[in-house]
């Protein structure tokens, strides 16, 4: 028991080794030594999870779908932590708070209940961890205490998360009250020939509303921007990066395992009633209001959340195909962007803590003013544009040609992906925005050298590094998903 | 060995950015360094293939396989004029930017980017490589203009990218469909041109694909009433940007809907022949015509381009083989007559004088204070108006007779394009260089003598002139890679007709 869930329980005892050494030994140090040092052990506790996590090949379900763990689980458990690792070491330039040996153990916390919500296949168990998870984030957004934006954006986002909640447990019960279980497999087993009826309709309708919440998917997604923008930066990455990933594993496996025989059909002029068109209807507006709303954005950090709901949506469209190949194609799309985001988020924390704030104009010159940093964000945003030979464009291109091939026979599918392309190809021209005041504009005169930390300047070069990596060797991923 | 051409050139890139930041000698050398071993790689391994009307495999590994997508560069004889025309175009705009002072090593890092780019895309048999090499070359474009452009130049740099970036797109989706259809056709996943080229695709997916796929290339290659992006995006560009822009940029257009919407789609290429040809020819006139009423000196080497690239796509329409040819050498021929044009209005004119505007020059005489601009562009003019004894004669000349086949009313049409091209061509000598006009009071800011041409810039010159005449007068060098490749498979439902 305690062996299978040995990597959360490993960075269990990290949070409370992370606690105990800034209140004993780190006492009256400065905030800086107590993130370093508080940051260190994290990062080691993470890195030994991940090892057992990764060392391990066993294929186990524990009591019918309370704790399942497979070499699938384990690694997407794996990159949560690599996630985590990045969060942690982006985080220690923090200005946005004294308290770091809190900080640092919340978002440990955080990334607990997502591991565990990765391993769950029942219904109960994912709220739990789910809300585990979502508890952390909203006191991570709220954890600079002078600025009441932040205040607000943690409010506006508990509000939503807990309305999410409530629709979640709704459609759960109506799930549970239909078959009787909480199981994922054994729903659907029960649920087989029931065909379309108005119960089990709520019960995917609430499930997508619940989830979009979540994802922050359009129409569900007005906590987003606000909370990306009020949110310390590093904890508006980890919403962006780490939460990201779980939720999209889980939000596939419980469409494709529990509500299997109710997929209905998305493809065109064959409309069938299911869950795949009520997902198709949420992923086509993310796509379209998210881009066609970051154009307009000053705030890079509010334009970094729009395209945040614009990705959620082309997401969304594997996990609307349910197919294996769509699903590692997701999963592959999801990791890549959440190091991405993390990437991007970490130079927007550098930035804001140099210039005050993160104003598309204070980008102005940055090419000269820090050319690693700049290089970095070239890589990540370009990456978010989905420009080849970087992650993103091969991300795009797995996702999409695996939503394609899902109805190959008369490409029912293919007005999804044209959309999708369609507006990747507005996306290019927000991100391009940035980098023009990255690499054209020129900043004031007297505008000094921006110094990197360089436990932040070391977690971006590893980031774009990977970017890259992945892009030009996606095998290197792709082939365990 | 062809391969060489874009590692030298990434490596040119690495090496510059590597450097000191102030050191615009060093940048200029290593740039130019680069530029020389890609271009003489590229002409010695074309040199050496055997036989160039096939597709001789240069690296061929595993690079995704869980898609199919393998690394996979290889070159028949029309990647093989494509990439000497690179490589020529590379050297020469390197020599034409010499006086780039302002960050003078990220202008050639971009700058080697795009060539790097360029090379890839000429040499990709993989389509999902091929696209790769095609999307890079879109970044580097945008900040060559944006950084170091003159008129307009934020507004050019974002309509060419964004321009571009539609256009690969829409070859993003006919990617992705016909990668789905093949994969159910071929049992495996596979996105080798080659291989791809054997899957048949249904007549109505071709109908729809098509369009799709060849306007996204034909973007790119200035094709009517897609090319808006090419007359502001070549104003607003460098010197050097623009001898790129036209020189090679516009033919990853013209080669991608060569080989990828043309290879792939025969049956939609027959369906769509004569729009195809009609917007090429439209094109030729439009481009022609636009070009007779500008001010800016700029403007009417700009609008010529896409005068001059509908005459590429009016080969490509024709269908015929000596259409064909006279396509392929068209875009040489194009690429290096652009180039130099560009090169004397950009560097050698506008650099000094500072204005590009008829009505300035026309006061400045210009052809007294730099005779050699002046002998420069009138040669480049004729050869521009394709006169016997330079390659847009020979080009031209096969791609009218081509179409003269197939649809002569049209031809006619593309015949009045020529003559127009003879006007505007004219004028812009006589009012840029040899103008009547007297010296008025106003021109008084220019009593100080222009600066010389230089070294770099004569070198340039002549290395332009010299292959636009050699290619026109020993016309069989190029046509010996280009004829066979008609001849081979991979073309064979192109031409023969009606596989399906």
């Amino acid at each position: 028991m305690l062996q299978l869930a040995a990597p959360e329980t490993i960075v269990t005892i990290t949070v409370l080794a992370v606690l105990g050494v800034d209140l004993t030994l780190l006492r009256g140090k400065s905030v800086s030594t107590r993130f370093h040092v508080g940051a260190v052990v994290s990062i080691l506790g993470c890195a030994m999870a991940g090892w057992f996590a990764l060392a391990r090949h066993e294929e186990f379900n524990l009591l019918n779908g309370i704790l399942v763990v497979n070499p699938v689980t384990d690694f997407v458990k794996c990159a949560l932590l690599i996630l985590t690792i990045f969060t942690v070491m982006i985080s220690v330039t923090g200005k946005y708070t004294e308290h770091a040996g809190e900080y640092l153990s919340i978002v440990l916390l955080a990334t607990i209940g997502l591991m565990f919500l990765v391993s769950a296949e029942d219904l109960l168990i994912i709220f739990i961890a789910l809300e585990l998870a979502s508890l952390s984030l909203y006191i991570l957004t709220a954890f600079n205490k002078h600025n009441a934006r932040a205040a607000e954006a943690a409010l506006k986002y508990f509000l939503f998360g807990g309305m999410s909640a409530a629709f979640l447990l709704f459609g759960f019960s109506l799930l549970y009250g239909m078959s009787g279980s909480t199981n994922l497999t054994e729903i659907a087993r029960s649920l087989q020939g029931r065909g379309m009826d108005p119960l089990l309709l709520v019960a995917i309708v609430t499930t997508v509303i619940g989830f979009g919440f979540k994802v922050a998917a359009v129409p569900f997604h007005l906590w987003a921007p606000d909370a990306y923008e009020g949110a310390p930066t590093p904890s508006a990455a980890f919403i962006g990066a780490g939460s990201k990933v779980a939720s999209f594993y889980i939000v596939a496996k419980i469409f494709t395992l529990a509500f299997a025989g109710a997929e209905g059909s998305a493809v065109w002029h064959g409309y069938v009633a299911g869950w795949t068109p009520t997902i198709a209807v949420v992923a086509a507006l993310s796509m379209v209001l998210g881009n066609l709303t970051a154009i307009v954005q000053s705030s890079v950090k509010r334009l970094l959340a729009y395209s945040a709901i614009a990705h959620a949506g082309y997401m969304l469209l594997g996990v609307l195909a349910h197919t294996s190949a769509s699903n590692s194609a997701l999963m592959f799309y999801v990791i890549t962007y959440a190091l991405t985001t993390i990437g991007a988020f970490g130079v927007v924390a550098v930035v804001e803590s140099a210039t005050g704030s993160d104003r598309l104009d204070n980008f102005a010159g940055l090419s000269r003013r820090a050319p690693g940093l700049s290089l970095c964000m070239l890589v990540f945003l370009l990456s978010l544009g989905g420009i080849p030979p970087l992650a993103g464009f091969i991300g795009k291109f797995f996702l999409f040609s695996a939503v394609v091939n899902m109805d190959a026979q008369n490409l029912g599918l293919l007005w999804l992906v044209i959309l999708a392309v369609a507006m990747s190809a507005v996306s290019f021209y927000y991100y391009l925005r940035v980098l023009k005041q990255v690499y054209v504009q020129d900043a004031a005169a007297e505008a000094p050298a921006i110094i990197v930390p360089p436990m932040t300047m070391l977690a971006l070069a590893l980031l774009a590094a990977l970017v890259i990596v992945l892009g030009c060797a996606p095998s290197l991923l792709i082939s365990h998903l | 060995m062809l391969a060489w051409t874009i590692y030298i050139s990434f490596i040119g890139v690495l090496v510059l950015m590597l450097l000191p930041r102030d050191n615009a000698k060093a940048a200029r050398a290593v740039a130019l360094l680069t530029a020389l071993a890609g271009c003489v790689v590229a002409i010695i391994g074309a040199m050496q293939q055997p036989h160039p009307g096939e597709v001789t495999t240069i690296v061929k590994t595993d690079w995704i396989p869980q898609i199919g997508a393998t690394y996979y560069l290889a070159a028949d004889g029309i990647s093989l004029v494509l990439v000497v025309l690179t490589g020529l175009a590379a050297v020469t705009g390197i020599l034409f930017s010499w006086n780039i002072e302002k960050r003078t090593k990220e202008f050639f890092a971009f700058y080697l980017a795009l060539i790097g780019g360029v090379y890839g895309v000429f040499l990709s048999f993989d389509l999902l490589l091929l696209f790769v090499f095609y999307e890079l070359t879109i970044i580097p474009k945008y900040f060559l203009i944006a950084r170091w452009g003159s008129t307009r130049k934020e507004y050019g740099a974002m309509k060419l990218a964004l321009y571009s970036f539609v256009g690969s797109h829409l070859v993003l989706i006919g990617m992705i469909a016909a990668w789905v259809v093949a994969k159910h056709q071929l049992g495996h996943a596979s996105l080798d041109l080659m291989e791809l080229s054997k899957v048949t695709f249904s007549a109505s997916f071709q109908h729809w694909m098509f369009p799709l796929v060849f306007i996204g290339f034909a973007i790119l290659a200035g094709m009517w009433p897609f090319h808006t992006w090419a007359p502001t995006g070549h104003v607003a560009a460098p010197t050097a940007g623009s001898m790129l822009l036209a020189g090679v940029v516009m033919k990853l257009g013209a080669y991608g809907c060569l080989r990828v919407a043309m290879g792939l789609f025969p049956e939609g290429m027959r369906e769509w022949q004569w729009a195809v040809a009609a917007l090429a020819v439209v094109g030729i006139v439009y481009g022609a015509g636009v070009a007779l009423v500008q001010r800016d000196f700029k403007f009417v080497i700009g609008y010529s381009s896409v005068s001059h690239m509908g005459f590429v796509l009016l080969g490509l329409a024709t269908l015929n083989t000596i259409g064909l040819d006279g396509a392929v050498l068209q875009m040489f021929s194009h690429g290096i007559i652009a180039g130099l044009l560009f090169g004397v209005v950009g560097r050698m004119v506008y650099d000094r004088t500072h204005t590009r505007d008829f009505n300035d020059l026309e006061r400045m005489d210009v052809g007294k204070l730099l005779p050699f601009a002046g002998i420069t562009f009138v040669i480049a003019g004729v050869a521009s108006m394709g006169l016997p004894g330079f390659s847009g004669f020979v080009a031209e000349l096969q791609v009218l007779m081509g179409a003269w086949a197939v649809f002569p009313k049209i031809t006619m049409l593309a015949g009045v394009g020529i003559v127009v091209g003879v006007a505007y061509t004219l004028r812009a000598v006589q009012k840029a260089f040899y103008s009547d006009a007297k010296p008025d009071g106003h021109g008084g800011q220019h009593d100080h003598p222009l600066e010389p041409i230089s070294v770099p810039e004569r070198v340039g010159a002549v290395i332009l002139i010299g292959a636009s005449l050699v290619i026109g007068l020993f016309p069989t060098l190029l046509m010996n890679w280009i004829e066979p490749c008609f001849q081979s498979p991979l073309f064979e439902r192109l031409l023969k007709g009606g596989s399906l």
